[in-house]
């Protein structure tokens, strides 16, 4: 299974922070997995398409399309604004 | 090697404790430390509250990567990056950022380059409260162009 999570306002406007696909539903890809994502409707979509959306891959962000594996934990966020 | 000190609290912290924590190293010359508070204003409206959220776990290890680069960018004995999350209000601490270094310049290049890259790497967001309703903090260019002007330059260390 992949655990994907959502953070801050991408929680609230999906009304979801945790998704967990089980393995016949993993996709191979982080690039898939967007798609995969978008097709559950606008607002998905409007996520994964944002150039802003940030993801991290088990706690390390990452910009890069990756494989996935069993296990893997993905997070989609926007911009982070601590400090 | 640089004693490196990491927390994401809810509760307060005391910053003369901290800079005692980093003045435990008879090597140390100089203490560079940054406190952030809550303001009761921003963008014009008053804020009466700020919420804080972050990732569990990789905030964590979030900050320590950002001690180890500024531990590899200058000579540093210590470092100590304390954050808060949940529910604030103004006058609250919110972040506190310390630096030991034998000479002062180090100390203030490492705390100032930890602030700018914890605004745009580590996984914290804030939503406030204002007259008009909740709303999420947007990222800002002055902080993302803050964190840019370190990659410019070049990674030797002193």
């Amino acid at each position: 299974m992949i655990k994907v999570l959502f953070f801050a306002s991408y929680r609230e406007q999906l009304n979801c922070n945790e998704l967990v696909l089980s393995p016949e539903d993993q996709p191979p890809t982080l690039s898939a997995l967007r798609g995969q994502l978008s097709e559950k409707g606008d607002d998905w979509r409007e996520i994964m398409e944002d150039g802003r959306t940030l993801v991290a891959l088990n706690k390390t962000m990452t910009r890069r399309d990756a494989d996935l594996k069993d296990g893997d934990e993905v997070a989609f966020f926007p911009p982070v604004t601590g400090g | 090697m640089t004693a490196v000190h990491i927390s994401v609290q809810t509760r307060d912290f005391d910053p003369a404790r901290e800079q005692a924590r980093l003045s435990d190293n008879a090597a140390v010359g100089g203490i560079v430390t940054f406190t952030g508070l809550v303001r009761d204003n921003n963008l014009d409206d008053n804020v009466s509250g700020l919420y804080l959220e972050h990732y569990p776990g990789m905030t964590e290890s979030a900050l320590q990567a950002i001690a180890e680069e500024a531990s590899e960018r200058w000579s540093l004995y210590g470092v100590s990056i304390i954050h808060r999350v949940g529910q604030l209000h103004p006058t609250d601490r919110i972040v506190f950022v310390g630096t030991a270094s034998a000479h002062r310049q180090d100390a203030f290049a490492a705390c100032d380059f930890i602030m700018d890259y914890l605004k745009t790497r580590a996984p914290f967001w804030k939503k406030e409260t204002t007259p008009e309703g909740d709303r999420w903090i947007e990222e800002r260019q002055s902080d993302k162009d803050a964190a840019q002007r370190w990659e410019d330059r070049c990674k030797v260390k002193r």
